[in-house]
């Protein structure tokens, strides 16, 4: 079942290049996709711990290297993201002028390698499918790109490869912190040796700064984040997608994955250097972000910027923050893969995301006024949709950290700066809001057009995902509390 | 029930019934007829239990259920805002005619409703929350709702940013509440307030924190610089949201939360006078503004100050008794101002009108019974609210009712101002010399509300919705004071304003309303533009420009080996992906 998941958008990549028609084979991969992953959502035992829909190959015996993979309820929402945002991915790529099969392909790639990332559960292949979506982005910026993209996906690539470097040195060294009968590729046992006699402490700290830089450069945690902007404003809208919304959360599921439950010691030992870290994500990249004059760059910091906020979920280490960051990573996924897409749109149209030259765009616009609004509201945490609910979480996890009623220590600072960041968010989603959509219009766009009616489709589907999960949230935190009960259990 | 019917009907317009208006706003209004009936039965009925369901709970740690509170209340704020609702949804049928975003008003009109119903029935802090941000963001869409004019644009981004400014400290509070008490659902913290009542700083901040949240919403000193600006908006959205409910949410948490906020002095105290402080500079700015919306805005503001005054003085009864009477004499006066603002054709400048009471004849009877009770001449309903308020603020505290006591005077006078320049004395533009009566639908909502506005302060019929504050020790003075002060008020004002063209008194502060805007101004070019600005130059100079573009992961030890690569091409990615993979190999064979 998760292996069809895997192989079925490799497969249509293969296709494509060997001249299927691309638009459509794609969509319909994309789509099958995500009808399986709802199906495995739908047969999913919620009350369970440890994996399900579990598959293995073995693949070197020597290594006792498997492909396997299998879901947990937090893989199971990294695939929900994967597979939604990717069907709205291909959905809105739209025609592409040149080497339009290659285009395709490269986006089903990305999506095969995140959804890999996220369904095994070998180390090996945890690692090295994430390897393989990077191929694909680079293609994407360095090829469809627009403004100075060459020089972007140089730099993406050559920065995030160095953040899996030193990831891998991290993973190494985590395999080797075990004595070695223990020592396995395979994540559950490893978690289950992990909980039964504890990693030597010092290794623990060495080992969680390794995996925190290394999937930090991945997430672009300040001040790893430089990439991030340059390669969202030029990378073409689906590839920002698909970056921005899916690729990037790998480093997050790691954390959540591997540093939370194997190395509760480096997780308390760094969650103060964390907390200093993701305020720079939340406070120094707002102002940043309010500052921007572009919509695509402005869309790029804030992205960065709600890093920051599911790293707080993270530091806050117990079961309410992670469960908030988890839902955070899911919510944000789907909201920043509409507002790049809307994006991506006004500038095939306009040729132009500067502030100043757009405005008014709501009256020849409406719909992708309504979803801009839609999306920007949700980014912005606005009750209703999942960004809300998973930021309430976190705010209230954090806030427990280290809690005493007599005086605010370092967790309750970072909690209520966190909270004007909130604050930050709306100034420039806002305005973003104002100069693109409000206003009075420029007359050189009084002849563009609307969003086809066919992308009503993709955008209700995102939509739907956000509301659902805003309105019921508990249906997530059922899906993703086994995963953090256990590992949480396991520290105390 | 009640508030599922208005959350349908917002969707269904959105969704479906964009294309056909009329349908849309039909669907609308049958929807807050439904929730009205609903509220009613409500009201009569004691016994009804409302279903409760699980918003997220976490085991052991946090648990916040949608459940509702079903009190006397929420049971009088629910009839006050769905009936209020219901008069003007009828009323917008005819302002919003020939709307081309009619369907779009009608949906935002219903989730507001949905939204406000929902802050009356939470019973829980979060869930409050949760409706109290929905409100503002319906807030957003109603003031913004001619987008393409510049200045509502700015109006409707503005009221949302400082709204939310408030909402920042209303957050904090109930996480520290929720961090002492352990549950955000009100029943509970009182259960275990003596866990916070053991720290009374504390306490004080946190009060003060969650009154934060009220500064913001209930426009008050020194948050209050959106609402005026939020008459941006169709003139019902003005009467319904920025006057007689959304507004008043602020003053209702207040009341809601009451247990907090009197185990403290200090935070009672700081309450009462940010509302005295509020009611004395509304009346203030009121006196100079020449904007017929803009001056019912400031008034709105300053009786906002004396229901947080009210609250400030530790007196539920009487603030809910202020916002009950409010509701009704401001969304008239609201109303009636839009009906001579349509009659005009959009004409808001009050030095253009004058000489209307005779074209405008119940709009012009209604507009003054709407009047008499703003400036609580007896008999009228603001009288008795408002003599309660000064009361209450005579024998507590002798300086706060001093200043109410000038209050009322400005009041009076800048009330009385507005009507006879409006109304009386010779029309003073072409518009004014061709205005006609509004339509039925328009005035029957007027009708009904000036009948409220007229009524709702005698003690036999309020005393059927709510309980009736009773200050007897205050004799005769209080009352004796207050209408001395209306009449010397209304006096001055005939004295000036009789037969005038043009405005006879500048002063400059007022006009300029106290020079708040050019502060915040200055101030966010200062601190906040002027810290982006720097931060934006810091990440593309230094972080990337220097750490990473230049020296390229030098701090790693890799700097020559990228250099190597940047010149490469895709072989050269490949090659450190292999890399990785041999590296990987190589540990797991040879170690």
């Amino acid at each position: 079942m998760i292996l069809f998941l895997v192989l079925c958008p490799i497969i249509a990549a293969l296709v494509i290049v060997f001249g299927a028609p691309a638009r459509l084979t794609a969509l319909i991969a994309a789509i099958a996709n995500l009808a399986v992953t709802l199906f495995v959502f739908a047969r999913f035992d919620q009350g369970a711990t440890g994996f399900q829909f579990t598959s293995s190959f073995l693949v070197s015996t020597d290594w006792q290297i498997h492909l396997a993979f299998g879901v947990d309820g937090l893989s199971l929402l990294m695939l929900l993201l994967a597979t939604l945002v990717t069907v709205a991915a291909i959905w809105f790529a739209g025609k592409i002028e040149n080497y339009e099969c290659a285009f395709y392909a490269c986006l089903l790639l990305i999506s095969a390698g995140a959804i890999g990332a996220f369904a095994s559960t070998d180390l090996f292949f945890f690692y090295a499918f994430h390897e393989l979506a990077l191929i694909p982005t680079f293609l994407l910026i360095g090829i469809w790109g627009t403004g100075n993209h060459v020089r972007a996906a140089w730099k993406i690539t050559i920065y995030l490869t160095l953040g899996s470097f030193i990831l891998l040195i991290g993973l190494i060294l985590l395999y080797q912190s075990f004595p070695p009968p223990e020592r396995s590729f395979d994540i559950a046992k490893l978690q289950q040796a992990a909980a039964v006699h504890a990693l030597a402490a010092p290794d623990q700290r060495h080992i969680y700064l390794l995996l925190l830089i290394g999937f930090g450069v991945l997430i672009s945690l300040f001040p790893f984040h430089s990439w991030a902007p340059e390669a969202y404003a030029s990378a073409p809208a689906p590839a920002a997608m698909l970056h921005a919304g899916v690729l990037k959360k790998f480093g997050l599921y790691g954390l959540l994955r591997l540093a939370i439950p194997m190395l509760p010691e480096g997780t308390h030992y760094w969650m103060y250097l964390l907390a200093g870290l993701l305020l720079g994500n939340i406070i120094y990249i707002g102002l940043v972000t309010i500052a921007q004059k572009k919509l695509d760059w402005m869309l790029g910091y804030s992205s960065v910027m709600h890093m920051g906020y599911i790293f707080l979920g993270i530091a806050s280490a117990n079961s309410l923050g992670t469960t908030g960051a988890a839902a955070l990573i899911f919510a944000h996924g789907l909201s920043i893969a509409l507002l790049f897409a809307i994006a991506g749109q006004i500038r095939n149209r306009t040729g132009t995301l500067a502030f100043e030259e757009l405005g008014g765009l709501a009256k020849v616009m409406p719909f992708a006024g309504l979803v801009f609004g839609f999306a920007a509201f949700a980014a912005v945490g606005l009750p209703g949709f999942a960004n809300f609910a998973s930021e309430i979480m976190i705010f209230f996890g954090a806030i427990r950290n280290g809690w005493s009623m007599e005086r605010f220590h370092m967790f309750q600072i970072a909690t209520v700066l966190a909270l004007w960041g909130v604050v930050i968010s709306t100034v420039y989603m806002l305005r973003a809001y104002r100069s693109t959509f409000m206003g009075t219009m420029n007359e050189r766009w009084a002849k563009i057009v609307d969003l086809g009616s066919d992308l009503k489709i993709p955008v209700a589907l995102l939509i739907a995902g956000l509301i659902w999960f805003g309105f019921f949230p508990q249906t997530l935190v059922q899906m993703v509390m086994p995963t953090f009960r256990t590992s949480f259990t396991a520290t105390k | 029930m009640v508030l599922l019917l208005p959350l349908g009907s917002a969707a269904v317009i959105t969704l479906f019934t964009r294309r056909w208006k009329n349908l849309s706003a039909l669907i609308s209004v049958a929807a807050v007829l439904g929730s009205f009936i609903c509220s009613c039965f409500v009201f009569m009925r004691t016994d009804i239990s409302a279903p409760e369901f699980t918003w997220i709970d976490i085991r052991g740690v946090f648990n916040v259920p949608i459940a509702f509170v079903l009190d006397d209340l929420s049971r009088l704020m629910l009839l006050i805002v769905s009936g209020v609702g219901s008069l003007i949804h009828i009323y917008s049928l005819g302002y919003m005619r020939d709307d081309p975003g009619k369907s779009r008003y009608f949906a935002a009109l219903s989730l507001f409703m949905f939204a406000m119903l929902g802050i009356v029935l939470a019973n829980n802090f979060v869930m409050m929350f949760i409706f109290w941000e929905l409100v503002g963001f319906t807030s957003y869409v109603l003031i913004g709702h001619w987008f393409e004019r510049d200045s509502a644009a700015e109006a409707a981004k503005k009221a949302f940013l400082t709204t939310r400014i408030g909402d920042f400290g209303f957050m904090i509070g109930i996480l520290m509440v929720w961090m002492a008490c352990g549950s955000v659902v009100f029943d509970d913290v009182v259960a275990h307030f003596s866990k916070i009542t053991s720290n009374p700083g504390y306490l004080t901040i946190a009060a003060i924190l969650i009154f934060c949240g009220a500064v913001g919403k209930s426009a008050q000193f020194p948050l209050h610089v959106w609402l005026p600006d939020a008459m941006e908006g169709p003139t019902p959205v003005s009467a319904l949201i920025h006057a007689a409910t959304m507004v008043a949410a602020g003053v209702y948490l207040l009341v809601r939360v009451a247990f907090l906020i009197q185990a403290s002095q200090t935070a009672l105290l700081t309450i009462a006078w940010i509302g005295t402080i509020t009611a004395l500079l509304g009346a203030l700015i009121a006196t100079q503004q020449s904007d017929i919306k803009r001056i019912l805005a400031y008034s709105t503001i300053s009786q906002l100050g004396y229901m947080v005054m009210a609250v400030g003085l530790a007196s539920n009864e009487a603030a809910m008794f202020h916002l009950f009477t409010h509701a009704f004499f401001k969304a008239l006066l609201f109303l009636a101002a839009g009906s001579v603002i349509v009659a005009l054709h959009h004409e808001q400048n009050i030095w253009n009108m004058g000489g209307l009471n005779s074209k405008l004849k119940i709009t012009f009877a209604t507009f003054a019974v709407g009047a008499l009770a703003l400036i609580g001449c007896p008999p009228f309903s603001g009288f008795f609210s408002k003599d309660d308020i000064l009361a209450l603020a005579f024998q507590r505290n002798l300086p706060i009712f001093v200043i109410g006591l000038a209050t009322a005077f400005l009041t009076a006078f800048y009330v009385s101002r507005q009507v006879l320049i409006v109304f009386l004395g010779k029309p003073r533009s072409d518009s004014a010399r061709g205005a006609h009566e509004s339509p039925p639908v328009m005035i029957i909502p007027l009708i009904v509300l000036a009948f409220f506005a007229l009524t709702a302060g005698f003690e036999v019929v309020a005393q059927n919705f709510l309980v009736v504050p009773h200050e007897k020790e205050a004799s005769a003075i209080v009352p004796t004071l207050a209408i001395v002060a209306l009449v010397v008020g209304a006096g001055s004002a005939f004295m000036v304003y009789r037969n005038r063209e043009r405005e006879p008194v500048h002063v400059d502060l007022f006009r300029r309303l106290f020079y708040f805007d050019e502060f915040y101004a200055w101030l966010i070019k200062h601190t906040q533009e002027f810290l982006a600005r720097i931060a934006a130059f810091l990440d593309r100079a230094i972080i990337d420009g220097g750490a990473v573009r230049g020296t390229g992961g030098a701090t790693f030890g890799f700097g020559s080996l990228l250099r190597l690569f940047q010149v490469g091409n895709l072989q050269a990615y490949a090659f450190l992906f292999g890399m990785g993979i041999v590296a990987l190999i190589y540990f797991v064979i040879f170690r």
